[in-house]
């Protein structure tokens, strides 16, 4: 049916996955620590600078910023039912909601390379050219284009685990069901989400009011 | 039975997806609402309230052993540490030090912060 589940060091599955939580939560604790910090050091320059910051916030796509943060909840709800249909061995299930899973990820980039082409056609790169004057808004676009760089990066490379694991479970060379590696990866990939859930209203919802 | 067992499988997800949703499409029309203060209140607020869904049921940490619980409480508890190191240092920078911190601060021979 499917490669083996237990092995090395693990004589015991139920601790295997244990340890395959467990460890998958102790990398995305640094992971929130990451991100986290670079939240912190925008909020400290809101705090310093807050009518540049303000000024900058409004000039994001707030509707490719929804549109994107609602196809990464969907999603979320996608790699979540995978891992429940793993759980109860159904294969076909889980490989499409994994390939949806991969979709909406996919989707999620392109929707972000076209706002990243506009952001650039407006001049919100910092640098000489900058469009905005205030100080403090190019601060405001050096976070913004770190941080969902970055995020994008974590989301490319769980799209690529993604189909490999689809590929991995179609070849037979994966026990889904009965490793920790799906709900791990599941872990991973709701984590992704989370971050964008804090950058949605940190870096389109300011100042609209 | 397999049918049963499909929309048993869907369930918790759509309903978890409809409420992450509703939360969306709430924070978003709350943003064109002037609050003052209140909006980064509301915004964050919700934000956490999504991220607690997502943590709690699809990252399963309502339901996990106490060992994961602890290993993602540790990660809110040191990035918490930092917030908190953080926020009481750039309020209570001595006008010597703000000329560095914010352009527009206080002059170097304005009196302390915080003495009489």
């Amino acid at each position: 049916m499917s490669g083996q589940a237990l092995h090395e060091p693990f004589e015991d599955l139920e601790r295997q996955r244990l340890a395959a939580a467990f460890g998958m939560w102790i990398f995305l604790a640094t992971e929130i620590l990451f991100f986290g910090s670079a939240i912190l050091a925008f909020s400290v320059y809101r705090q310093l600078h807050p009518e540049g910051m303000l000024a900058a916030a409004r000039e994001t796509d707030i509707v490719l910023g929804s549109v994107n943060t609602a196809i990464l909840l969907a999603s979320s709800v996608t790699m979540a039912v995978a891992d429940k249909a793993a759980e109860r061995m159904r294969k076909r299930e889980t490989i499409l909601c994994l390939a949806l899973t991969a979709g909406f990820g996919l989707g999620f980039l392109v929707v972000k390379l076209f706002e990243y082409r506009e952001d650039i056609t407006q001049r919100l790169v910092p640098g000489p050219h900058f469009a905005l004057g205030e100080p403090g808004a190019q601060l405001f676009f050096g976070f913004y284009w770190v941080m969902t760089g970055i995020h994008a990066i974590h989301l490319t490379i769980g799209i690529v685990i993604v189909l490999l694991t689809i590929w991995r479970i179609r070849r037979g060379s994966l026990a889904y069901g009965r490793t920790g590696f799906l709900p791990s990866l599941g872990l991973y990939w709701h984590l992704v989400d989370v971050v964008w859930i804090f950058l949605f209203p940190l870096l389109y919802l300011g100042g609209r009011a | 039975m397999s049918a049963a067992r499909e929309s048993g499988l869907w369930r918790q997800g759509l309903l978890m997806g409809a409420a992450l949703m509703a939360l969306l499409a709430l924070t978003i029309a709350l943003a064109f609402v002037p609050l003052g203060r209140l909006n980064g209140v509301a915004s964050y607020g919700i934000a956490l309230a999504k991220a607690g869904l997502v943590a709690l049921v699809f990252m399963k940490l309502g339901r996990s052993p106490a060992l994961v619980r602890l290993a993602a409480f540790a990660g809110i508890f040191w990035l918490a540490a930092l917030c908190l190191l953080t926020f009481t240092d750039y309020p209570f920078r001595q006008p010597i030090e703000q000329r560095q911190t914010r352009p527009g601060g206080q002059p170097a021979d304005a009196p302390l912060l915080l003495r009489k």
